[in-house]
């Protein structure tokens, strides 16, 4: 008799234990695009591509899908890697090898002297932060520069150039 | 004037009984230090944006005239000391938390301190309207001079705009070894009682509120005697128990009123408008004689000073100046505090000048700490906690802080931290919490300034690449389109434009 | 001229870790001392080899983990955790189970988690709680008090010295006849026989006015002990005040529903390590919770359950397990009393 009470008890627990189980499983699910979502949050989306990939956001679907490491970010350096291994509680380990080392952030900048006005440098810009037109001078806006590179090499003139910026500390203040 | 029995204030939740060290400066009058052979200033001595030089190099300017426009709305204005030639514009740097560098008027005095004329008092100040108090205000450069250097002209104007109902006068000089607003008020009581009536009847104002430890029977005496000659019916006189950190802005508030600033706000968010005592001093004489910001009471003191005391500088006064006047260092001095020993900054050289924000200069007195233990792992006992004025969990801040747990620091209360230094004193572990708060802080506006600049860029690419697909969907469309229909003509047709325009620049 | 930089705070600390784990050891002589005069050179024993082992586990320990040995051992918590446990074990408990303990409270209870400041559960009774389960039988052998009219064999220096480093007894003794069962021990077995206290005190002369005999003085200087931590600030009243609440409060309404038949308040207060953890064990700050109001819960939290094991539980005192539970609970505790912070909607 006792032992059909001890069953009937532990049956009963784990009846209720895997209905609760279930339950928040169903509730508190996410779903695969909150996971992308929440590893392009840190990513520092300056749309480099230095990854392989066309911007940050497919680097972080790639992510997701377990389809690459999360050491292919220059820019982000180590704090992006720590920030991503402690999301997807993995390892942190260091930046891949045959990736350019981390750079200090910095901006473009167009030696109106230099500049020919030929655009090509437009479209290179992922955050369309080149302004001008053809046969007009063009300029960067500074403030919404990435600093991702990718507008140098279209450049016929090699007018473009990488500043170092003020320091992050004067910025913020 | 009346004053208000104790009892009604509130109780401000820790805090600690530190020890005064304020005798050995406290004593007799306040000595006028001599004017210095050149003078330093700064264009910026306040918080908020730095001013705007208005002088040239060889320009001669004479006491209390402008040097430097103020530069927005929360800044302050700039004036000569006294008379002289303008030398130089140059940066150097200024004595504040972080090695700064700041533009720095130069002057060569001439010793004969000539007055400005284009200064006028006040036209019956005590029926003065706002307008006119806000602008004599912020064209003599007044700013709060208890320490934080806030320009008095922001205040006043947010508490315009705010509405506030109580005037709060601070002469709660709860750090130890300063004493130069009880100097103040015990010797210009009757000033600081007629700058509070001055601004009480601008703004409209019923009740002020003045606040003094009550361990400064003196100051109470002054007061009281003071009132026979500029009394009003509106200031009522507090005694407030002599507990770190009560002189603070917000704690002031809250003993007095039970009112909680909100986090990130100001007094004037609950109706109230503190000013140092110093501050209505300034008032007062800017309204009487004219006289704009160009000196200031300061407590120079400590075991490295020979004759420890309060000294009226003027700004720009290279502190070195003003230790010599004070009869010199001992063998001491070495450290030289800005400000008191809990909050204060420690300067690395004495060529740096008395600022409005310099309330006290002390050289190494017997308590402040010549070398620093190394710190042990938290022992979690807590009493960090318990004497925190705000009330924060230091312990829960410094672990969040070291684990690089950013977003849980604000909800802990990080920006709410007013940096008393309270938690290090009583850390039996010796764990410097306040200076990891202040790097938090700073750590933290530049991780959300970053975020703040990623989502941008984000937004922008996403943006980018949609408008980019439009386009792609477009493209592919016409092609379709071209397909379908089959003309073998058309198609000719196109080839013959694209060889035409080799770049295909769509542009 | 130049002066050297610094950070504020310029005044001095008002305190140390060393000086406060130092204050909370010698807060606990005058016990000590009374536990001497009643019970033997035993708890002197105790001491010495506690302390000895634990600083010697600590020392392994920084040693292996390539931190700085003198500096650490100077703040003095090893120490502590040897007086504490000195004060927790049986006196006639042979020397490897006594090392054993140590060795549990140190190393597993302490270093594996990271060392002091790191440790979720208390030490002391995380090494006596190890050795009362492995070795049940020696840790239930207690001395009677030495009182005159106690009658039981009392073994010499050299036939206990011979009994702690070897665990057995020379010809003619054996424990069974020099230990006697402790009051709670008594109690649980009266409760058990259907007997009504009062009975069992006047039929047992280990009995004194609340609690055991001798042992009641010793619970007098602990709690002397705790006042002055108490005075001097290095605990606050929080834990104490709500231990014994959690333990008094039940035992006094259990004591008038069953009519006598329970142990009351007095019994509970001055038996087993109700004053010792209120004042000394519970109230180690790593371990414990750190708001005010969490600290009560904490502190209820032992009381209660160390009564409800001393009433229905497997062991006649149920402190050890008490402080373990509520320490696991720390965290949650923590997370739901955090103090609204100025300024701040609730």
């Amino acid at each position: 008799m006792d032992i059909v009470a001890a069953i009937a008890v532990l049956a009963g627990i784990a009846l209720v234990a895997g209905l609760a189980l279930t339950l928040a499983a169903r509730t508190l699910q996410r779903d695969a695009d909150d996971v992308v979502e929440r590893i392009n949050a840190e990513l520092p989306q300056t749309q480099c591509a230095q990854c392989g990939f066309p911007g940050c956001r497919p680097y972080a679907e790639a992510i997701a899908l377990g389809e690459v490491d999360i050491n292919r970010c220059p820019p982000g350096g180590d704090a992006t890697i720590a920030a991503l291994a402690r999301l997807l509680d993995r390892d942190i380990i260091a930046l891949d090898a045959s990736l350019p080392p981390p750079a200090p952030p910095g901006v473009a900048i167009i030696d109106e002297e230099r500049c020919i006005g030929c655009a090509r440098c437009l479209p290179a810009c992922p955050v369309d932060a080149i302004l001008g037109a053809h046969q007009f001078m063009h300029t960067v806006v500074e403030d919404l520069c990435t600093g991702c590179e990718l507008c140098i090499a279209p450049c016929p003139v090699d007018c473009i150039d990488m500043v170092a910026t003020e320091d992050d500390a004067e910025r913020a203040a | 004037m009346t004053s208000a029995p104790t009892e009604n204030l509130h109780r401000l939740p820790g805090g600690l009984r530190l020890p005064g060290f304020k005798a050995q400066s406290a004593t007799g009058e306040i000595r006028e230090v001599p004017i210095p052979k050149t003078l330093v200033l700064p264009v910026r001595q306040h918080a908020g944006s730095a001013a705007q030089p208005i002088v040239s190099v060889g320009d001669r300017v004479l006491r209390g005239q402008p040097i430097a426009r103020a530069e927005g709305d929360f800044s302050a204005s700039v004036h000569a000391a006294s008379s002289g030639t303008v030398v130089a514009i140059e940066s150097r740097p200024i004595p504040a938390r972080e090695a700064t560098e700041a533009a720095c008027i130069i002057i060569e005095t001439d010793g004969r301190d000539e007055p400005w004329d284009a200064l006028a008092p006040i036209a019956n100040p005590l029926a003065a309207t706002p307008d006119t108090l806000l602008e004599a205000i912020g064209k003599a450069g007044i700013v709060g001079l208890g320490g934080a250097a806030f320009p008095t002209l922001a205040k006043l104007r947010h508490a315009v705009d705010a509405g506030v109902d109580t005037l709060i006068l601070n002469g709660v000089e709860c750090e130890p070894y300063i004493s130069c607003d009880d100097a103040l008020m015990r010797n210009h009581a009757v000033e600081i009682l007629f700058g509070t009536r001055i601004m009480l009847t601008a703004l409209g104002l019923r009740q002020c509120a003045i606040g003094i430890e009550s361990d400064k029977p003196d100051s109470w005496a002054a007061f009281t005697e003071a009132a026979s000659i500029e009394g009003d019916d509106r200031v009522q006189l507090v005694a407030i128990p002599t507990v770190y950190p009560s002189g603070g802005e917000d704690q002031l508030v809250y003993l007095l009123t039970g009112r909680e600033v909100p986090s990130g706000g100001f007094p004037s968010d609950v109706g109230a408008l503190v000013h140092n005592v110093g501050t209505a001093a300034a008032v007062a004489d800017l309204a009487l004689t004219g006289t704009p910001l160009i000196s200031r009471i300061v407590t120079v003191t400590g075991e490295g000073i020979a004759n420890p005391g309060n000294y009226r500088v003027r700004l720009g006064t290279p502190i070195a100046d003003v230790a010599a006047f004070a009869g010199g260092y001992t063998e001491h001095a070495k450290r030289l505090i800005m400000g008191g020993p809990m909050t204060g900054v420690a300067l690395t050289d004495d060529a740096l000048p008395v600022t409005k924000a310099c309330n006290c200069l002390i050289a190494t007195g017997p308590a402040v700490r010549t070398s620093f233990e190394p710190e042990r792992p938290c022992i979690r006992c807590g009493e960090c906690a318990r004497i925190c004025p705000v009330r924060l969990q230091p312990q829960q801040l410094l672990r969040a802080h070291r684990y690089g747990a950013g977003d849980t620091l604000d909800g802990l209360g990080l920006i709410d931290c007013i940096e008393c230094g309270c938690c290090d004193l009583v850390c039996p572990s010796h764990i410097p919490l306040t200076q990891s708060f202040r790097d938090a802080k700073l750590a933290r506006r530049i991780d959300v300034y970053e975020r703040e600049r990623a989502e941008r860029a984000r937004e922008r690419f996403e943006r980018r690449q949609e408008r980019e697909q439009v386009r792609a969907d477009a493209q592919a469309a016409e092609t379709e389109r071209l397909k379908q229909g089959a003309n073998p003509d058309a198609i000719a047709e196109i080839l013959a434009r694209k060889r035409e325009k080799p770049d295909g620049d769509d542009v | 001229m130049r002066f050297e930089p610094a950070l504020s705070p310029y005044l001095r600390p008002e305190t140390g870790v060393g000086a406060v784990m130092r204050e909370v050891s010698l807060a606990l002589v005058p016990a000590a001392v009374i536990y001497f005069f009643f019970f033997g050179f035993g708890i002197l024993f105790n001491l010495a080899l506690c302390i000895a082992a634990c600083v010697a586990f600590e020392a392994l320990a920084l040693r292996v983990r390539g931190l700085p040995v003198a500096n650490t051992l100077s703040d003095c918590s090893a120490v502590l955790t040897g007086v504490l446990l000195a004060f927790a074990l049986p006196t006639y408990l042979p020397v490897w189970v006594t090392i054993t303990a140590c060795g549990a409270a140190v190393l597993l209870a302490k270093h594996v988690y990271g060392g002091i400041g790191f440790n979720p559960f208390n030490p002391a009774m995380l090494g006596y709680a190890f050795v009362l389960i492995a070795f049940p039988v020696a840790m239930s052998s207690w001395l009677p008090p030495a009182i005159g009219d106690l009658d039981y064999i009392r073994p010499n220096v050299f036939e206990r010295l011979t009994y702690l480093f070897t665990g057995s007894w020379p010809a003619g003794l054996e424990l069974d006849a020099i230990t006697r069962a402790t009051p709670l021990d008594l109690v649980r077995t009266a409760a058990r026989d259907q007997l009504m206290l009062e009975e069992l005190r006047s039929a047992s002369p280990m009995f004194g006015d609340f609690g055991g005999r001798g042992w009641e003085w010793i619970g007098n200087f602990i709690t002397l002990g705790g006042g002055w931590l108490l005075y001097r600030g290095i605990i606050r009243w929080h834990i104490p005040v709500a231990v014994l609440a959690g333990m008094l409060i039940p035992a006094t309404l259990d004591s008038i529903f069953t009519g006598g038949a329970s142990a009351g308040p007095g019994f509970h207060l001055f038996s087993g390590a109700t004053l010792l953890a209120a004042f000394f064990i519970a109230t180690d700050p790593v371990s414990a919770a750190t708001s005010p109001r969490g600290r009560l819960i904490y502190g209820f939290g032992i009381g209660f359950i160390a009564w409800v094991i001393r009433k229905w539980g497997g062991y006649p005192d149920g402190i050890a397990f008490a402080v373990l539970l509520m320490n696991a609970a720390v965290p949650l505790i923590d997370h739901f009393t955090a103090p609204r912070i100025l300024g701040h909607e609730r």
